[in-house]
């Protein structure tokens, strides 16, 4: 019993730190111009995190829908291999197939990981539903707070345009710790600045994507 | 700020919450305990170093197409040393935009 708690312990405790990185995305969205409805409702049906703050960053610099959805979709990726990764523990933690379409919902950075971490399926299970319904609740209400919040300030006053790049920031920290996402990460940002100038707006973070392919030659 | 119309807005949202959970489907039920090839693995892990590099340059040294040096930097400036020292993201926020808003002000 005191095993399935601290998986519920540090469960809870994860998604209250994650209804924080909420906030600012309610902030930073509707600073880039979207409405409160329209904030809320991409943490309620996208719910990911990086893929919400690329699509409403390059929104609010006056790029296309296309290019904003392109940067968004691309991030949102990773969430393929995460499904893979849980994927043969999918009957333990999810039962039956209407179940498992229920749970594909959750499946993001934090409850693969927390998951992942326990050794036994009865405990896989709890990490991940209560990960993913904890992180939901959170993430909305956190959404939702900052907002409203943000809708009532003045941005640029406060700096909060600010807000995207610091949190990409603090997301980008993690990747920059292997030899190869640090070259990913600099060719990717050199593309960028490079091309920003004359590619449509948002189109230069499709361009970045290309530096995945760092990952092509090299084996280690 | 937004070019177009709010309601290409909401076609934008809807086409990503459904591609997103398509996304995550695909893995969890489709495709089942398959294993995708290596390199394609390496690659798909690399896309947000790759793509947070990107937009943290985009929104810290451009305004639409051209490049510009303004108080953002000293937001991303603080940023990048408080991400560095592992202050937590609310940390990071507030100071940046505290940076930031100062130097506007002054």
């Amino acid at each position: 019993m005191s095993e399935t708690r601290r998986v519920v312990v540090s469960s809870l405790t994860l998604s209250g730190a994650v209804g924080i990185f909420a906030l600012s995305f309610g902030v930073a969205s509707v600073s880039a111009g979207a409405s409160v409805w329209q904030t809320c409702a991409l943490s309620l049906f996208v719910f990911t995190g990086a893929s919400q703050f690329s699509a409403m960053s390059v929104v609010g610099a006056g790029g296309s829908m296309v290019a904003a959805f392109g940067g968004a979709v691309l991030l949102a990726a990773r969430n393929l291999v995460y499904g893979l990764a849980l994927s043969s523990s999918a009957k333990s933690v999810a039962g039956n197939l209407p179940r498992r379409l229920f749970a594909a919902h959750f499946v993001i950075d934090e409850t693969t990981a927390l998951a992942l971490a326990e050794s036994s399926p009865k405990l896989r299970k709890v990490a991940f539903w209560t990960t993913g319904i904890g992180l939901f609740s959170f993430w909305n209400l956190g959404t939702l707070i900052g907002a409203l919040a943000g809708s009532a300030i003045d941005p640029q006053k406060f700096g909060l345009d600010i807000a995207f790049p610091a949190a990409f920031i603090v997301m980008l920290m993690p990747h920059l710790r292997s030899k190869l996402g640090r070259q990913a990460a600099m060719l990717g940002g050199a593309l960028c600045l490079i091309s920003i100038s004359f590619l449509p707006v948002g189109v230069p973070i499709l361009l970045a994507a290309t530096a995945v392919l760092v990952g092509v030659r090299n084996d280690q | 700020m937004i070019n177009e119309a709010p309601a290409n807005l909401w076609l934008m949202i809807i086409a990503l919450a459904a591609s997103a959970y398509l996304l995550k489907m695909f893995g969890l039920v489709v495709l089942g305990s398959r294993q995708l090839p290596k390199v394609f693995d390496r690659c798909l892990g690399l896309i947000p170093a790759a793509l947070l590099s990107a937009l943290v340059l985009k929104d810290t040294f451009s305004v639409g197409q051209s490049l510009v040096f303004d108080a953002r930097v000293a937001g991303f400036a603080v940023a990048v040393v408080a991400a560095w020292r592992r202050a937590p993201l609310i940390v990071v926020v507030v100071l940046a935009a505290s940076a930031t808003a100062l130097l506007r002000a002054i």
